[in-house]
């Protein structure tokens, strides 16, 4: 045991979680935009998925990291406002349309390296970039904390940035209040005249731009190559972040960090003398057993609520 | 006089599937008035206002504005042009404070940020202008309604509504909240504002407007000065219907009390629906209640139903009482149900004709076999419904939702009146009906009455009403106004005055409608 908690406390395990953390968080907001649009957007895995592999045959391409970058985030915004376009202009299921972004991107995608590489597995025989990591002056020098906030990839910034930068828009701005009005009754914000159609597809473009960047990070980050089916369920559970974080930003930003940290310890119980199945199922397990405190916790406020109104009665 | 505001000339709507809702409405709306359109429930009003707001476009017909033709494709165009509407059902969000709710979409702003100070003050400002008082930080799920309708209209006050269109703003409020309504609205007016004012209650009417447009079934009946006309003069235009069926009744044969309703009571948001509502329905008895929509009846049957619980009194069936019972034990005991929104409540639209012709009998033995359906038997007994209640369609697997409304309705009057049962409870079992299908349904409903089945009717068609019920009881907001079991002293007119709140019965002969 005594091994374990050596791990935990390392800054070296904080600094994994945060790297960790970062997929899972950018697609989490990917999650809260659309959600609070009323337009649960399921393919957060297919999009990240597809834009790992496009950043990496871009910047394979032009050898410019941030061209692949651009390229990645891109791929993002239009295979989330094409899904946008089958459900808001041809009626269909947001769900299944979801489904299907997630499979066309598994399959997708490698048939994408294929036929640029011939390999089915991954792509280290492209010469890709990778976005680099950054120092930040005068921080990276404390000791400790600089040693986990300093020395991460420039997309981790970004992620940080972004859960300010959502949380913001959602509260403080027009848009925010347009999207969350939306959401939560269309026929109101129609009656005022807002556009329904448009508010949910900027709001589904949002969400494919932060998938972008979190599948981004995952290919031109986090390593430096594609692998096949490389998202490993981080959107889908990025979705429970964002379920368990009742849709708001801080709440959602929390969980993704527990999943994160659940993650992390799971990489680095590697090293230690335990099975690897058994260190593999970790990340999901907590997934689960986070769901269910939540469902058990929302269901008895529910049941408080009633009581109340019972007694008030 | 005034100018003309808004004018409507010859508006016709016809909806795709061939109901007409309104025919040739010709109105002037002058600037500064109270104007109310009154008109039974399906009259035509909403779609006539939904056509002012943009919500819907007329078929045939011009709108003009300050004597400009405008045409209005949008509720966003309406708004532009100074038109603003409080719908029925609120158009609000919950989690959002009064003032996001009061200034969606329009906020003023700070950069990119909403200001808030700003806001806040426009809230203020908005809410003094015009006299409605609201608390602009606190949340619209934890208003009352008549706070919510406040803050509905000074949406559309600060969108630059000059005129204002409610849609039976008082259906939902208390009496009090009725009253603060209509002081706040004579506010407006005498500011300038134009408001057009959708209702069924003449009292409010002949209290609030300045002019009554009068619609039935869709056409227009004429507008009036309210202070020259009187409340059975409006009410005489309102009521009566085009169709008229007649059937030949036996005398009826009456044996003992199968439903009792006994000093029913309930309310909803503190608001009184049901108020002392004693009846009883016996055997070989068609009860029919009359009343406008809204009154009431529509919680009463869910109590019946036991769709809702009982807050006080007693429901009995054949002196069991059921305040407490299950709907499947309740249908056990010989109770059944044609509900009034088929397409929702009646069938289960994706199923077929089968599946839904005996929904209510898949649990009995004759149709299961050892936990299995008995597939074979289902389909005869499906064959046999299927003709006897004459229910056109091209086999019993066909999609129920593909059949026209006369035939879902009769698949649900086959359903609930073929099991063995004793009280039948009939809401509105021929709205939106073919006149062949009506007539099948009617006579469906006299056989069973010959047969010694209780029967509760409840229907807005007054005609439907006079002709198949033996006796018959008014609802007027949540209270039991007239009972009646003489038809032959009462014409549509008469029950149209009760109906409508102008006339009410002694205590003592509606206390007649419950014998022990």
């Amino acid at each position: 045991m005594g091994n374990i908690w050596e791990i935990i406390f390392a800054t070296d395990f904080i600094f994994s979680v945060v790297r960790v953390t970062t997929p899972i968080l950018l697609a989490a907001l990917g999650a809260i935009v659309s959600d609070r649009a009323g337009v649960v957007n399921i393919g957060l895995e297919g999009i990240m998925l597809m834009a790992a592999i496009t950043g990496v045959v871009i910047s394979a391409q032009t050898q410019s990291a941030f061209i692949g970058l651009f390229a990645a985030v891109c791929a993002g915004i239009l295979i989330a406002l094409i899904l946008g376009y089958f459900v808001l202009e041809m009626k269909s299921n947001i769900i299944l349309g979801g489904i299907a972004v997630n499979l066309f991107a598994s399959g997708g995608s490698v048939f994408l390296l294929y036929v640029l590489t011939g390999e089915k597995g991954t792509s280290s025989s492209l010469a890709s970039k990778v976005v680099p990591n950054i120092n930040i002056p005068i921080i990276k020098d404390i000791p400790i904390i600089g040693e986990i906030i300093s020395g991460h990839n420039l997309i981790t910034y970004i992620a940080i940035l972004s859960v300010v930068a959502v949380y913001l828009m959602l509260n403080k701005t027009p848009m925010g209040t347009k999207i969350r009005s939306v959401g939560e009754n269309y026929h109101a914000a129609e009656s005022v005249g807002i556009n329904v159609k448009k508010v949910r597809y900027i709001a589904l473009g949002l969400s494919g731009m932060f998938a972008g960047f979190g599948g981004a990070f995952l290919s031109m980050g986090y390593v430096s190559w594609f692998s096949r089916d490389m998202s490993a369920g981080r959107g889908w559970i990025a979705l429970a972040a964002e379920a368990m974080g009742g849709g708001n930003t801080i709440g959602t930003t929390i969980t993704a960090l527990i999943f994160g940290f659940a993650q992390a310890f799971a990489n680095s119980l590697q090293g230690l003398n335990i099975p690897s199945e058994l260190i593999t199922i970790i990340p999901n397990v907590v997934t689960v057993l986070g769901l269910c405190i939540f469902a058990i916790t929302k269901t008895t406020k529910v049941r408080k609520v009633k009581a109340n109104e019972k007694n008030n009665n | 006089m005034s100018n003309c505001l808004l004018s409507l000339k010859d508006i016709t709507k016809i909806y795709p599937n061939g109901v007409v809702a309104n025919k040739g409405i010709t109105m002037d709306i002058h600037e500064g008035e109270i104007h109310a359109i009154v008109g039974e429930n399906g009259a035509g009003k909403s779609t006539l206002v939904k056509m002012i707001f943009g919500m819907e476009q007329p078929s045939l017909g011009e709108i003009r504005l300050r004597g400009e033709p405008i045409k209005i494709d949008n509720p966003q165009k309406a708004i532009d042009l100074g038109i603003g509407m409080v719908h029925q059902h609120f158009m609000l969000v919950p989690s959002f404070t009064v003032m996001q709710n009061l200034l969606l979409g329009e906020e003023p702003k700070k950069g990119v940020f909403i200001d808030n100070n700003k806001a806040m003050e426009v809230t203020k400002q908005l809410s003094e202008k015009y006299n409605l008082y609201v608390e602009p930080t606190v949340k619209i799920r934890d208003l009352t309604v008549g706070m919510k309708q406040k803050v509905e209209i000074l949406k559309a006050l600060y969108r630059g509504a000059k005129i204002l269109i409610l849609d039976e703003p008082t259906a939902v409020l208390t009496s009090q909240e009725t009253v603060e309504l209509f002081s706040k609205l004579q506010l407006l007016k005498e500011e300038g504002h134009t408001i057009i004012f959708i209702s069924h209650k003449l009292k409010e009417v002949k209290e609030i407007s300045d002019k009554v447009s009068v619609i039935r079934q869709g056409k227009f009946e004429g507008t009036y000065n309210t202070f020259d006309i009187t409340e059975r003069e409006i009410s005489k235009l309102m009521v009566g219907r085009d169709i008229i069926l007649k059937y030949d009744k036996n005398p009826p044969k009456y044996g003992e009390n199968i439903l009792t309703v006994k000093d029913i009571e309930y309310e909803n948001d503190n608001k009184k629906i049901l108020d002392k509502i004693s009846f009883s329905v016996k055997k070989g008895e068609i009860l029919g209640i009359a009343g406008v929509e809204g009154n009431g009846q529509n919680e009463l049957v869910k109590l019946i139903t036991r769709l809702m619980d009982t807050q006080k009194g007693e429901i009995r069936l054949n002196d069991t009482l059921i305040n407490n019972m299950s709907i499947s034990e309740l249908r056990a005991n010989g109770l059944s149900y044609i509900p009034e929104d088929r397409m929702t409540t009646g069938i289960a639209g994706d199923g077929s004709i089968a599946d839904n012709i005996l929904a209510n009998r898949i649990l009995e033995d004759e149709f299961t076999n050892k936990g299995l359906l008995a597939g074979n038997k289902m389909k005869t007994k499906t064959g046999e419904l299927i003709e006897k209640y004459v229910v056109k369609c091209s086999n019993a697997l066909q999609k129920i939702i593909d059949l026209s409304g006369g035939n879902i309705q009769k698949v649900v009057v086959a359903r609930e009146c073929s099991v063995d049962l004793q009280l039948l409870i009939a809401e509105q079992p021929t709205r939106g009906v073919d006149v062949g299908s009506i007539e099948f349904i009617h006579h469906q409903l006299l056989e069973m009455r010959d047969e010694g089945l209780a029967i509760l009717l409840i229907s807005a068609d007054l005609n439907e009403i006079l002709e198949l019920c033996d006796n018959i009881i008014v609802m007027y907001e949540g209270e039991i106004v007239a009972y009646f079991d003489d038809k032959a002293k009462v014409s549509e007119e008469e029950l149209g005055m009760y109906m409508l709140g102008l006339e009410k019965h002694s205590p003592k002969n509606i206390r007649r409608a419950f014998n022990e």
